[in-house]
């Protein structure tokens, strides 16, 4: 982008010129004296103006950087010196009110000397108002190299970042603490909170992003992947279940190697399931699901013959002709999914059109620019070659002219930086849709696992009852049918536990759905609101500065449309 | 409306009384399509209000086409070399943007400000041509208009002087003689340096300004788009949450029209007059061809009443009977020459008067488009500003609220 560089430049240029006008020596006779008078006392008065054009306090964004691709490194640079944390602009992501009912009201909203809008959220404040804080910072990237790998020379490294907690939660122990952990760990973190929270709106982890880490710059990737774990940690910790967790509390505290399960790769888990099947064909393995397993969903898991029997299962609800024993017949449920396929779909509209509308905006300020630009390599070329003082005069219009158009330029640029992150809410939205559809599934894969085991009961105490009836009639080997009989009323009374087991889950599930439904409707609320009104100050706000700077060449050059009439 | 430079009396500075002061006013109005197809073009109404004698009558209208103005243009530049001609408005290349209302509109009043610039121009104003464009009847225009076509059509006596022109330049070349074509003048040198690179600053100027025009239009298209998706999400989130985005949305479809509009007085009043600006340095540069071709006139027409004269004293020296033969010729080509002279003088003299206005003239219209630009932006910025502000007891009620 042409200009950004050499303004500076152009200024000098521009100022010497200032000087050379006041030392004008007028003695060129022209026909209309009377326009000319009023040049000179439109010259002399433009002199006089001591305000500084090209404001140095208002920062110049980069010019090569994407403001949508990159608004943390952009929050940095334009709040370097603001008193507040380097997160001043994040708007709330969802789960962000910490201890906060009535959310709303905690964010305050202020328009400073520039008009630009700021939010002094409650949750990245150390404010004396919150009962209790969680503040997590990730910090200090650092090479490590893979301890057990001494077959390959010099090959196998990571990287391991800092991370800081700084609480006044009791049940931490601690006010601060650090430890370091690598990718690898926040998967695990990540993978350990779905299993034992299914249901519940979990922030989504950052992705591996395996191409990018070869693509990318070293420095540029691990910087990215920074902010990016930052974020979700805080997020994690703001969620009102999560923060309380154990395998939260573990990943932040204890040091050295994480204390919790690795996932085991899917083929790992496949081959598992692929061993034990036959056993459980031949009867020397339980067919009965296991209590600890059957709180996860079949799919992904090691029991094949459970994963085949629930797809029987589904199956049958969708092409078999009785009704299942349990539906889901939360009416309000089935309302409210409903109505977030609806929101997910507008919202996913709204997200494109504001990028459309901030790529507009940008190319305003960028086009203002280079109108300011070429006129300001007009006003050099006229002073330079100027013979005559209408000439003079003109290259001083122009002066004028084209500093206002860099200054608005600059303003709607600005102007442009914050709506990006003010309508991320929208985006962050979006992304959440994805963790809401995920809860949605642990819910019915838990109530297909209750209604395949439902299913199995009903069929098994059916043979029951005919292997009952049929011993009364047969005279016959007694001992090997009793023990039938046996071992099926213990796979019965198995499958009962696995089955009440499988329903208590189902239930808190569809518990936590339930709430954390409310909790994404009300802060959703707030935080799009916010957004709102953050748009708006903002908007207001620049095009209140961008008028003065047109109205400030209205009145200069006020004598032209006299003249005129 | 643009602020034109309509003068209503042609020299005099004094205020204009209709009746006793002098006055010349014209006014290119109402076009219309005429014809079909491939045939088809705009006709234009160009009335005609006026006091002086050489006029027909008080007021005249008659209906003209833009090859007319074009016959005009030519003829004026023909006549009246030195002077700098007012530009036209160039002939549309896209087809289909030839009919569009804002083509046409811009068109018009561009034909408008041409016939002005002539009608106020104080040597201009007087031309006999300016006076058979404003009143002869279409019938003598068509058959006017239909022998010289084109600009700068060349008639055979000049073409046999570039020819001449072209051959004296090889056989200088040839003989090893650098022949001084042009003047050198130091001034001149400069005004030429200057009016050339102006065009290239003009240009750039102008093709940002249209640039600045699309980004009007694209913003506005944007923030229609986005008020539609917002309100959409407005009724899908219901209560007081909803109606703020539905209010939002309105807010913005209402800023897109602003957008519009302002462009259009962008394109109009800003984007215009730079074009008109690039167009007029342009006629410079005709104007600058002119005065060469008379500067290498003079020279070539000194030069061989130079050696005539020499052939003349030597026919005289030794008592030929094809002196009085001689002494004829030498005196027409000594008349031709001082005629050459004197052509070119008057040219240096118009220019050096046509220069000084011309950048009066330029100060003073780029001025107004400044002033008008300033005026639509602050216009522009305060509306948006103001709309946006009318929300926001909206948005705190709705916080409250909830």
């Amino acid at each position: 982008m042409m200009g950004s560089d050499n303004e500076g430049f152009e200024e000098a240029h521009l100022y010497a010129s200032k000087e050379e006008m006041e030392n004008l020596v007028i003695d060129n006779p022209l026909n209309d004296s009377n326009s000319y008078s009023n040049y000179r006392s439109a010259l002399s008065s433009a002199i006089s103006d001591t305000s500084h054009p090209l404001a140095p306090s208002i920062l110049v964004t980069p010019a090569d950087s994407d403001p949508i691709l990159s608004p943390p490194p952009y929050r940095d640079h334009l709040y370097h010196n603001s008193p507040t944390e380097s997160s001043y602009f994040e708007p709330p992501p969802f789960g962000d009110n910490v201890g906060d009912v009535n959310g709303v009201e905690n964010h305050s909203l202020n328009l400073d000397n520039f008009g630009r809008f700021s939010r002094s959220a409650s949750w990245s404040t150390s404010s004396s108002t919150d009962s209790e804080y969680v503040k997590i910072t990730v910090s200090n990237p650092l090479k490590e190299q893979e301890a057990s790998n001494s077959i390959v020379p010099g090959g196998g490294t990571y990287v391991t970042y800092l991370i800081t907690t700084r609480t006044n939660v009791p049940e931490f122990g601690g006010v601060e603490f650090s430890v370091r952990r690598r990718f690898r760990d926040v998967v695990t973190l990540s993978d350990r909170l779905a299993e034992s929270y299914r249901g519940l709106f979990i922030p989504p982890r950052p992705d591996k992003s395996v191409v990018e880490s070869q693509v990318m710059h070293k420095q540029e990737f691990v910087e990215l992947r920074r902010v990016a774990l930052e974020k979700y940690l805080r997020r994690l910790a703001a969620h009102p279940v999560i923060k309380r967790s154990d395998e939260l509390k573990v990943f932040l505290q204890v040091q050295g190697k994480l204390p919790l399960a690795t996932t085991t790769d899917v083929a790992s888990r496949m081959l598992d399931g692929a061993v034990k099947l036959p056993k459980q064909l031949l009867g020397e393995s339980s067919v009965v699901v296991a209590p600890h397993e059957v709180v996860q969903p079949a799919k992904g898991g090691r029991d094949l013959l459970r994963l085949f029997k629930e797809l029987k299962q589904s199956v049958a609800n969708d092409w078999g002709g009785s009704r299942p024993l349990v539906v889901e017949e939360d009416k309000e449920f089935i309302e409210r999914k409903e109505k977030i396929n609806d929101l997910e779909q507008q919202l996913s509209n709204v997200s494109k059109q504001a990028e459309s509308l901030v790529k507009a905006q940008q190319d305003m300020g960028d086009t203002m620019a280079e109108l300011g630009l070429a006129f300001i390599k007009l006003t050099k070329f006229e002073n330079e070659e100027a013979v005559f003082n209408s000439q003079k005069a003109r290259a001083h219009d122009m002066k004028g002219f084209a500093t206002a158009a860099v200054k608005a330029s600059r303003f709607y640029r600005e102007l442009n930086a914050q709506t990006v992150e003010h309508l991320d809410t929208i985006h962050e939205y979006l992304g959440l849709m994805l963790v809401v559809h995920s809860a949605f599934s642990d819910r019915s894969s838990a109530l297909l696992t209750v209604q395949t085991l439902l299913s199995e009961l009903s069929s098994l105490e059916s043979r029951a009852e005919k292997l009952e009836a049929t011993s009364s009639k047969v005279f016959g080997p007694g001992k090997s049918r009793n023990r039938k009989i046996e071992d099926l009323k213990e796979t019965i009374r198995a499958t009962e536990d696995a089955k009440n087991i499988a329903i208590r889950e189902y239930q808190r599930i569809k518990e936590n759905n339930r709430s954390e439904l409310e909790r994404l409707d009300k802060e959703r609320e707030a935080d799009l609101l916010n957004m709102l009104k953050g748009f708006v100050h903002n908007q207001v706000g620049y095009m209140e500065k961008i008028a003065n700077v047109w109205t400030k060449v209205v009145e200069e050059t006020s004598y032209y449309a006299k003249e005129n009439s | 409306m643009i602020a034109t430079q309509r003068s209503v009396s042609g020299s005099s500075q004094s205020p204009r009384s209709p009746s006793s002061q002098p006055y010349l006013s014209v006014s290119v109005t109402d076009p219309v399509k005429l014809g079909n197809g491939v045939q088809a073009y705009i006709s234009y109404r160009v009335i005609t209000k006026t006091n002086l004698p050489e006029y027909q009558g008080p007021e005249k209208i008659v209906i003209r086409r833009y090859s007319d103005f074009v016959w005009l243009r030519d003829r004026l530049f023909e006549k009246y070399k030195g002077i700098f001609i007012p530009p036209l408005p160039e002939k549309s290349a896209v087809e289909k943007f030839r009919f569009s209302a804002e083509f046409i509109e811009m068109r018009r009043q561009a034909l408008d400000i041409f016939v002005n610039r002539i009608a106020s121009h104080h040597e201009l104003q007087q031309s006999e041509d300016l006076r058979t464009f404003l009143q002869a009847d279409e019938e003598t225009m068509e058959r006017l208009r239909s022998q010289e076509t084109g600009i700068f059509k060349k008639k055979p006596a000049d073409l046999m002087q570039i020819f001449k022109d072209v051959q004296s330049k090889v056989s200088d070349v040839v003989l090893g003689k650098e022949k001084p074509v042009e003047e050198s003048n130091p001034e001149y040198e400069k005004l030429k340096h200057y009016i050339f690179e102006l065009e290239n600053h003009l240009a750039e100027a102008q093709k940002h300004a249209y640039r600045l025009v699309k980004r009007h239009r694209e913003l506005g298209q944007s923030l229609s788009d986005f008020g539609k998706a917002v309100k959409l999400l407005g009724a899908c989130e219901g209560n007081s949450l909803g109606k703020a985005f539905s209010e939002l949305g309105t807010k913005s479809e209402t800023l897109s029209v602003k957008l519009q509009k302002e462009a259009h007085q962008l394109l109009m009043n800003f984007e215009e007059p730079l074009k008109d600006y690039v167009r007029a340095v342009q006629s410079i540069k005709a104007t600058i061809a002119e005065r060469a071709n008379a500067f290498r006139r003079q020279c070539e027409l000194a030069e061989t009443t130079k050696l005539k004269e020499i052939n003349l004293n030597k026919l005289t020296l030794m008592r030929s009977d094809k002196v009085g033969e001689a002494e004829i010729e030498y005196q027409e080509l000594k008349a031709e020459s001082e005629e050459a002279t004197r052509m070119f003088e008057m040219i240096v003299r118009l220019m050096n008067e046509e220069i000084v206005r011309f950048q009066e003239q330029k100060t003073l219209d780029m001025g107004i488009a400044f002033h008008e630009f300033a005026k639509g932006q602050a216009r522009l910025a305060n509306g948006i500003a103001n709309a946006w502000r009318s929300l926001i007891p909206k948005l705190e009620a709705c916080s409250s609220s909830s």
